[in-house]
């Protein structure tokens, strides 16, 4: 009995002494994890305020922060003007850039271009073969082999097949009108697999396969990139300098932008912005105004220049200078029961 | 005193059980009402079609597939899991029973229960569908022979041990009966342990199967995850557990609900296949 008691004590006082310390906690997209574990660890280390973060997916996450159960969720897509509608208001703060890759397993060759109509073909299943003259034609110093191409896609609802396709439908018609754009998609051909590393391993394991990936796992695993042509017409790898020369023009005040087929010269055509998505009033759920400062702390940091200096140590792309200033210009209107923070 | 205070506690931890099972049964429930109502209880269960409302297709979804995948791989690896489960259980309960080398094999056997499933997962994806590939058997490896074998591996133990046991059980009496008459080892088997314990092993197989259909991780890491009814054991396709696992993620609105909708069918389908295996270990025991 005496000893439940002290059990009892002790916990309580841990909960306690929980409570009284300012932690952060936030939910969402797997996507830039990476680059999160390392901002939040180096954040924990100045500010000494804990962060934990949840890779759950965009979805997850937004659901969370309708449920008032997190500080911030971070989503690959933003959220529509509907869904904006249905909660309270929020902002959304750009993070860092990054891009979806089109990686293949053929052994002989070493380096590809693509163009989107290629791919739509290869996704659609009118261009099942690597020597198919539509390819050969824009590959000319390279001898493709008559192997069948093996499309993969994600069985998982994801951000990556919503930034692909994204650009997939503004590329071509015939994609626009059967498949469309969405986090998960009505694919006839080809195999699925779940999640990053599956898509990434199913190729790897796959002689003739082609698949989508997040650049980072792409460039972490090492696998064969193809070049993309973009809308000047340049075939163009994915790196830092190409993904953040996408992001250059064309932002809306709020970020809420697809960078996908810029127009800007020597740029990736399939980048991609994510976003970490807060109440733009940060008194919700019983939160302190600490935990409100807290917030915007963190977010503060993300954007400064040392947080973007690490976003290329793990693949991803920093925000250009437009986009930081859109994205502080938003920090500045989070208020805390109305007052300015 | 103390009596008191230890039978109250009992009292309240079963208590507690039971709520939760009628709080997952109701929210569950609450969550799939949305799916239910749009496309009718069994519009819903009969409907093979799962399409996101992307391009120019509406939102449509149905859970007639994944039904499909789940009976076609669960059923499947309890066939492919007899012919090995069943040897093991007559040799560890009956030839030799009490010998070292029942025990040793009865451990290996059990060993294999505690093998999380995501190892059985990624043991499927490098060594047995590069297996199948090299086989000729399907063009890309995965699909429902595949995970059909994996799931087989993973409920031998489940389906041997309980059948040892029934085995096991068979009054000595009846064996010495037999034996005394003349008959061999084999006919004692074939006439009085497997007539005898025969709707034990059938329980046994019975919560195996149950086992095989609410497996997850290595289903989903090896039957390709197509949404669609598979049109042969080479085929790829989806069950019911790796749909969710798949897509619970990013879903939202009438999605989310139809997954929802799809576990309380899987909570169901589950619950009603342990209840038969059980109803039919009291049957045998009384």
């Amino acid at each position: 009995m005496k000893k439940a008691i002290f059990l009892l004590a002790v916990s309580s006082l841990l909960l306690i002494s929980c409570s009284q310390k300012t932690s952060l906690s936030g939910a969402g997209a797997t996507f830039p994890l990476p680059y999160y574990n390392l901002v939040f660890k180096a954040f924990t280390e100045n500010a000494g305020i804990d962060v934990s973060y949840g890779g759950i997916g965009s979805g997850g996450g937004i659901r969370s922060l309708k449920d008032e159960v997190v500080d911030f969720a971070g989503s690959d897509a933003y959220l529509s003007d509907e869904e904006m509608a249905e909660m309270k208001a929020t902002i959304h703060v750009p993070t860092c850039l990054g891009a979806v890759v089109l990686s293949y397993n053929l052994p002989d060759v070493s380096s590809l271009n693509l163009t989107g109509d290629i791919i739509a073909g290869i996704y659609l299943g009118k261009i099942t073969r690597w020597n198919d003259a539509a390819i050969q034609a824009i590959n000319p110093a390279v001898s493709l082999p008559d192997k069948a191409i093996t499309p993969v896609y994600r069985s998982d609802g994801s951000g990556t097949t919503f930034v692909f396709s994204d650009y997939m439908t503004k590329i071509n018609k015939d994609w626009e009108n059967t498949l469309g754009t969405g986090k998960s998609l009505n694919f006839a051909h080809g195999i699925a697999a779940k999640g990053n590393p599956g898509v990434a391993g199913t190729i790897s394991q796959t002689e003739g396969a082609i698949g989508y990936i997040g650049s980072e796992y792409a460039f972490a695993l090492n696998s064969p990139i193809a070049y993309m042509q973009n809308a000047a017409g340049e075939f163009i790898l994915p790196s830092s300098l190409s993904i953040s020369a996408a992001a250059q023009e064309g932002i809306a005040d709020d970020t809420r932008s697809m960078i996908t087929n810029s127009s800007a010269k020597g740029s990736y055509p399939i980048s991609c912005l994510t976003w970490i998505i807060v109440y733009k009033d940060q008194a919700y759920a019983n939160r302190s105004e600490d935990q409100a400062r807290a917030t915007l702390s963190l977010l503060n940091f993300i954007l400064s220049p040392a947080a973007q200096a690490q976003t290329t140590m793990v693949h991803y792309a920093p925000l250009p200078k437009e986009v930081i200033d859109k994205a502080q210009k938003a920090l500045s209107e989070i208020t805390y029961n109305g007052k300015s923070l | 005193m103390s009596d008191k205070i230890f039978r109250s506690l009992l009292l309240v931890s079963a208590l507690i059980l039971l709520l939760i099972f009628a709080g997952m049964f109701f929210s569950l429930s609450k969550g799939a009402v949305p799916a239910f109502r749009e496309f009718g209880f069994f519009g819903f269960i009969f409907s093979d079609k799962w399409i996101s409302g992307t391009g120019q297709s509406t939102e449509q979804y149905g859970a007639l597939a994944f039904i499909a995948g789940t009976l076609m791989t669960s059923v499947l690896a309890l066939l492919i899991c007899l012919p090995f489960s069943l040897p093991v259980a007559f040799f560890v309960g009956e030839y030799f029973r009490g010998k070292k080398v029942a025990g040793v094999l009865g451990g290996i056997v059990d060993l294999l229960a505690g093998i999380p499933s995501i190892v059985y997962g990624l043991w499927g994806f490098y060594a047995l569908r590069p297996l199948i590939q090299s086989l000729g058997l399907s063009e890309q490896g995965f699909g429902v022979l595949t995970s059909s074998l994996v799931l087989a591996i993973m409920i031998i133990p489940y389906a041997a041990s309980l059948s040892a046991e029934f085995i096991r059980m068979v009054p000595q009496e009846l064996k010495e009966g037999a034996y005394s008459l003349g008959a061999t080892r084999a006919e004692v088997i074939r006439n009085i342990i497997f007539p005898t314990s025969f709707s034990g092993i059938f329980s046994a197989y019975v919560l195996a199967l149950g086992r095989a259909i609410g497996e997850t991780m290595a289903v989903t890491m090896l039957i390709g995850n197509t949404s669609r009814i598979p049109r042969g054991l080479m085929d790829t396709g989806n069950t019911m557990a790796s749909i969710i696992a798949n897509q619970f993620g990013e879903a939202d609105g009438l999605k989310l609900s139809s997954l929802i909708a799809i576990g309380l069918l899987l909570f169901l389908i589950t619950a009603i296949v342990n209840f038969l295996g059980r109803l039919m270990i009291k049957r045998h025991s009384v």
